[in-house]
């Protein structure tokens, strides 16, 4: 059972997910693009940062790569697939999740920790939390804010398919927690089935207890139960 | 087969936010400048050879859909001249 993490030119929170995952007892593996998925991936991480520089839009080269068909194959076989910051815009991209992220409200990189509200917790990435509880993810990003059409996102809110949600420390959703200007503060949702997750904040930045929090552990521990 | 010179503009859809316009609509304000709004737009000039224009769109057209516009976000025109 190997987790492979997926490097592109330019991914820079690849190591990071690995440590991460290795902690949490996975067998994990650095995968560079161009060699492939290992033959005993059993789950896939699409890390952050800035694969191609961001040319044309965040995550628009990588998520035509050709180890996208086989991350599409393999999610369509069931494995679990989670994709981080740069990873989740490359998910939108490449059409395993719904939507896009694009140019943040504020046309700057945001780098600061948000809280988040658990929407749904009958997800492999959330069973570790409870519905309605409010942690705290670090975002680092430019493109973050999520877009989407009123009547998609209505039917993602129907269909449960939303995992966070940026909110206040209270839990609040509200305009002034939404640091991005998502719409309805989405922060991470549901592919179309729900071995499949995108998020903007970084769980793998908040699971070892040198960097100050564990709270991002149950995210990632999703990859045993997804 | 000829050769054409395809143009392509992508901009976002009516309703979605640009911030990068809104700061830029900013800046030539700050400057003196008294203007109702501001819109981008991504342009990009493709050089190609086909048997006539309309193979050419088509080609381009693939080309847009596929990569160079995102359909959440944008709308998108093309123009195809002979050279």
């Amino acid at each position: 059972m190997t987790v492979a993490v997926v490097q592109f030119g330019g991914s820079n929170c690849d190591r990071d997910t690995v440590q991460a995952l290795e902690t949490l007892g996975f067998d994990a593996e650095l995968t560079w693009h161009a060699d492939g998925l290992p033959a005993d991936t059993s789950g896939i991480v699409l890390p952050g940062g800035f694969s191609y520089g961001d040319y044309l839009r965040a995550g628009a080269m990588a998520a035509r790569s050709p180890i996208m068909d086989e991350v599409r194959e393999a999610a369509g076989r069931g494995t679990p697939v989670l994709g981080i910051c740069n990873g989740a815009q490359i998910g939108c991209e490449a059409s395993l999740t719904p939507g896009a992220f694009t140019i943040n409200r504020s046309a700057r990189f945001q780098c600061e920790h948000v809280y988040l509200r658990v929407e749904n917790d009958a997800t492999p990435w959330t069973a570790n939390y409870d519905e309605g509880a409010v942690v705290e993810f670090p975002i680092a990003h430019g493109e973050g804010r999520f877009e989407i059409g009123d009547d998609e996102l209505a039917g993602l809110e129907a269909d449960d398919r939303i995992l966070f949600k940026y909110c206040d420390e209270n839990g609040e959703i509200t305009e002034a927690a939404n640091p991005n200007g998502s719409k309805h503060n989405v922060a991470g949702v549901l592919g179309e089935a729900e071995h499949i997750a995108v998020m903007m904040p970084h769980p793998e930045r908040v699971s070892l207890p040198e960097l100050g929090s564990t709270a991002g552990r149950g995210v990632l521990r999703g990859f045993a139960q997804a | 087969m000829s050769e054409y010179t395809a143009t392509v503009t992508v901009r976002l859809k009516q309703g979605v936010l640009d911030p990068e316009a809104e700061t830029t609509q900013r800046a030539l304000e700050r400057l003196g400048f008294e203007l109702g709004d501001l819109r981008s737009a991504d342009q990009f000039e493709i050089d190609l050879e086909a048997a006539n224009a309309d193979g050419a769109t088509e080609r381009v057209t693939e080309m847009t859909e596929r990569l160079l516009a995102n359909p959440t976000l944008h709308d998108y025109d093309i123009t195809v001249e002979e050279q």
